[in-house]
């Protein structure tokens, strides 16, 4: 009897560990994470509350204010990028987010120097894996279109190095020259006839990264290809994250 | 027995002694005392942490008065390293001070030394110093003239004392000032006044929304109207609160920033937030890119801000398609009592670490000094808005004719100098809040309050007193200013230190030893007492 009953209890076990295993993975099947689109995102009004799954692409940084760690995303999803600002978030979670992860945010829309993005936001880390293929907008560049890609990974190629100051410095620490080695760096290139400012955000990039060592080595005068995302502060202000010379 | 027994516990309270005292303190120095003469057959190199303004012509500034201070003392190096805001100085410092890597000298604030003091002799005092004869303020053995110590302004050495010590000489002494564009105001109807009230600000702001009937603001032709936008929400709230002679804190650092005229001054300010008349830079953007945009009427941002400010700003973050004309006035932040009006007082002051060396010392204290003279002193503060801290170097013969050739060009440029004309003719008006452990953190939440408040109503949160009870609260933990340690020079301790842990586990190992040396005894005794 005490046999039986004890085979009775182990399989009762194995049945309900195995059926447990089977909702947690049917989960993700059945239950279709969803939030808004990007247009009904791009509709949606500033201090609005938004929810939107995404994909992490890239991380600017982590930090802790009073205890409390804060992170910065560049995200992105099949339909539209977004910018998740000071999401308060965990040391652990920064560590597991990495390219492609899929996330569920829900926070505020806001606007700050003409960057929209997300802030105060809450995240849930989904199943799911995505990374966005850059968008070569190049020659969107200095057009009003640009800004319907803001925030999107983007490429542009075959730019010319142009002098970023009156002494002929290929680049710049800070925008004007006031930094050292280890601040943003800052750079300009020419296409079709017009020139732009790019910048590689030493937070998302530091000085022993590939870019900002390939940047540090250009010379005025070198053609180039860039990779980065689509940042805004007062106009276009890409934060490039690859740069090949050719 | 007996005797073992107090042989033992005598030797557990020896060793938990030489424990403790080899722990407390987590980080500890010999004090610093001043050597009777400089050693110039040595050489030292010494680090020196500074901030600018994200602008080159400071770099420059502080590399010539290296090399300068260099060729005074060619045994002393000096190298520099460069951040664009305190918080980062502060953060890397603290980091440095639990390894020993400090710089030698540090531009700080005065809040922030009341963190640094967490070690015994971290930071160096500098009272004996300032008054030494040889290689004091103005001293007889120094290779440069230095201000005398009545030379520097008594009120900003006033406030680089902490705890009735001072810790650091001032630099550069700024303030706050409302840039405003005079033009709009006047289209509104309104004449502006010599000194701003908070009633004109926000009756001109809530004027400045009127719609046109294309839906854009009649007054700018815009679709983006912020009339009134606040830099440092931090100031706006202590200096509303001083002006009202209302509690922030008191000297020992007991907190009492959650009180009822800070309740209402929310419901005030978030009343204006609601209605889009007043924004935050931490919600909107710089103030004054939307100054120059035509975009706001009132952007209060530091005096040390002010070649950002106006239609002919030297440094611009906007492209010049989007720059209005407009005349920029300048003038003091907004009062509640114009006739006694109250400004805070901001600005770099400049510490120094102790070194196991005092001669390491000696040497930063003589590059410190001669931030203070005249060339350093007159070259900095015409970058900016700020004035020097020597009366020395404002009643310099080269500072006066810098004032005098305002609006000349652009290293005069006019909205720079009126913003330090405005605390030249203030600096009686002028304050600062207490400074102990736990200030800043209590300065970040005056400004977490507004921000918070501003947010929420944005967001269609109602701003009531259920709404700002719970605000205080969260504050209060996320700052942890109910469980501040009110002491001067104290901080909390954060994770157990390793000396903490080491301590602990011996104390559990001495009283293991102590119960089994007691069993032992025990059943020694009763064997004998069976046999």
């Amino acid at each position: 009897m005490k046999k039986v009953l004890a085979m009775l209890l182990v399989l009762a076990m194995a049945v309900s560990m195995i059926a447990c295993t089977q909702k947690g993975g049917d989960a993700s099947k059945a239950e279709e994470v969803t939030g808004m689109t990007k247009a009904e995102y791009d509709a949606a009004a500033v201090d609005s509350e938004v929810e939107v799954v995404t994909y992490v692409q890239a991380k600017q940084g982590w930090w802790e204010n009073e205890g409390v760690g804060m992170a910065t995303f560049y995200t992105q999803s099949e339909d539209g990028a977004y910018f998740l600002y000071n999401m308060p978030c965990s040391k652990e979670d920064y560590d597991k987010m990495t390219e492609g992860t899929k996330i569920k945010v829900k926070g505020f829309k806001a606007e700050w120097s003409g960057e929209v993005e997300i802030i105060d936001a809450k995240y849930e880390i989904l199943d799911g894996s995505y990374v966005a293929k850059a968008f070569d907008a190049t020659s969107l560049l200095g057009t009003d279109e640009l800004i319907k890609h803001q925030n999107e990974k983007v490429s542009f190629t075959g730019l010319t190095v142009e002098a970023a100051n009156d002494a002929g410095a290929a680049f710049l620490y800070n925008w004007d020259g006031s930094g050292s080695q280890g601040n943003d760096l800052y750079f300009n290139v020419s296409v079709n006839g017009q020139t732009y400012s790019f910048t590689v955000e030493s937070y998302l990039c530091g000085a022993d990264t590939d870019v900002y060592k390939a940047v540090e080595g250009l010379k005025v005068g070198d053609t180039i290809d860039c990779e980065g995302f689509l940042y805004w502060y007062e106009g276009a202000n890409p934060h490039i994250t690859a740069v090949t010379v050719k | 027995m007996r005797k073992h027994s107090i042989l033992a516990v005598l030797l557990a309270v020896i060793l938990m002694g030489t424990l403790l005292t080899g722990c407390h303190g987590q980080v500890s120095m010999n004090s610093f005392e001043i050597p009777d003469a400089f050693d110039t057959s040595r050489t030292y190199e010494i680090t020196f942490w500074a901030k600018n303004d994200t602008n080159k012509t400071q770099t420059a500034i502080y590399q010539q008065a290296i090399d300068d201070f260099h060729a005074l003392y060619p045994n002393v190096t000096v190298n520099l390293r460069l951040y664009t805001n305190y918080g980062d100085i502060y953060n890397d410092v603290i980091t440095n001070i639990a390894t020993s890597t400090t710089p030698n000298v540090c531009i700080t604030y005065p809040d922030h030394i009341a963190t640094y003091m967490t070690g015994s002799e971290v930071v160096v005092p500098l009272d004996e110093l300032i008054v030494d004869p040889k290689y004091g303020l103005g001293g007889s053995e120094l290779a440069f003239d230095s201000p005398a110590a009545d030379e520097v302004v008594p009120q900003f050495l006033e406030e680089c004392r902490i705890g009735g010590t001072t810790y650091a000489l001032p630099f550069m002494r700024s303030t706050e000032a409302c840039y405003v564009n005079k033009t709009y105001v006047e289209k509104l109807g309104y004449t502006l006044p010599d000194v701003l009230t908070w009633d004109f600000i926000w009756e001109v702001s809530e004027a400045a929304l009127a719609k046109a009937d294309d839906g854009t603001y009649a007054l700018n032709g815009q679709n983006v109207m912020i009339p009134f936008i606040y830099k440092s929400t931090d100031n706006m709230m202590i200096q509303m609160l001083r002006q009202l002679d209302a509690d922030y804190s008191t000297d020992a650092g007991e907190i009492l920033l959650f009180n009822d005229t800070t309740r209402a001054l929310l419901r005030e300010i978030a009343k204006h937030g609601e209605s889009r008349a007043f924004s935050t830079f931490k919600i909107s953007s710089y103030p004054g890119n939307f100054l120059n945009a035509g975009q706001c009427l009132f952007a209060i941002d530091s005096t040390a801000g002010a070649t950002w400010m106006g239609t002919d700003a030297p440094l611009m973050d906007i492209s010049p398609d989007k720059i209005v004309k407009f005349e920029t006035a300048v003038l003091p932040v907004p009062q509640f009592d114009p006739a006694n009006p109250k400004m805070i007082s901001q600005g770099p002051s400049v510490c120094i670490f102790n070194k196991e060396d005092p001669q390491e010392v000696l040497a930063s204290w003589l590059f410190t000094q001669y931030l203070l003279t005249d060339k350093m002193q007159t070259a900095y503060s015409e970058t900016e808005g700020y004035i020097p801290v020597t009366t020395h170097a404002q009643n310099s013969a080269e500072y006066q004719e810098y004032l005098s050739l305002i609006g000349t060009d652009t290293d005069h440029y006019a909205v720079k100098i009126q913003a330090s004309e405005l605390l030249l003719d203030h600096i009686g008006d002028t304050f600062t809040t207490p400074v102990f452990n736990g200030s800043a953190s209590l300065r970040d939440a005056a400004g977490q309050l507004i921000e918070s408040a501003v947010k929420s109503v944005r967001r269609g949160t109602v701003i009531d007193d259920n709404y700002i009870d719970q605000l205080y609260r969260d504050t209060r933990q996320l700052y942890r200013l109910g469980q501040m340690n009110v002491s001067v020079g104290k901080t909390d301790l954060g994770p157990l230190p390793r000396t903490a842990v080491i301590l602990l586990s011996a104390l559990v190992t001495v009283w293991i030893g102590i119960l089994v040396y007691l069993l032992i005894e025990k059943i020694r005794q009763k064997r004998q007492s069976s046999e």
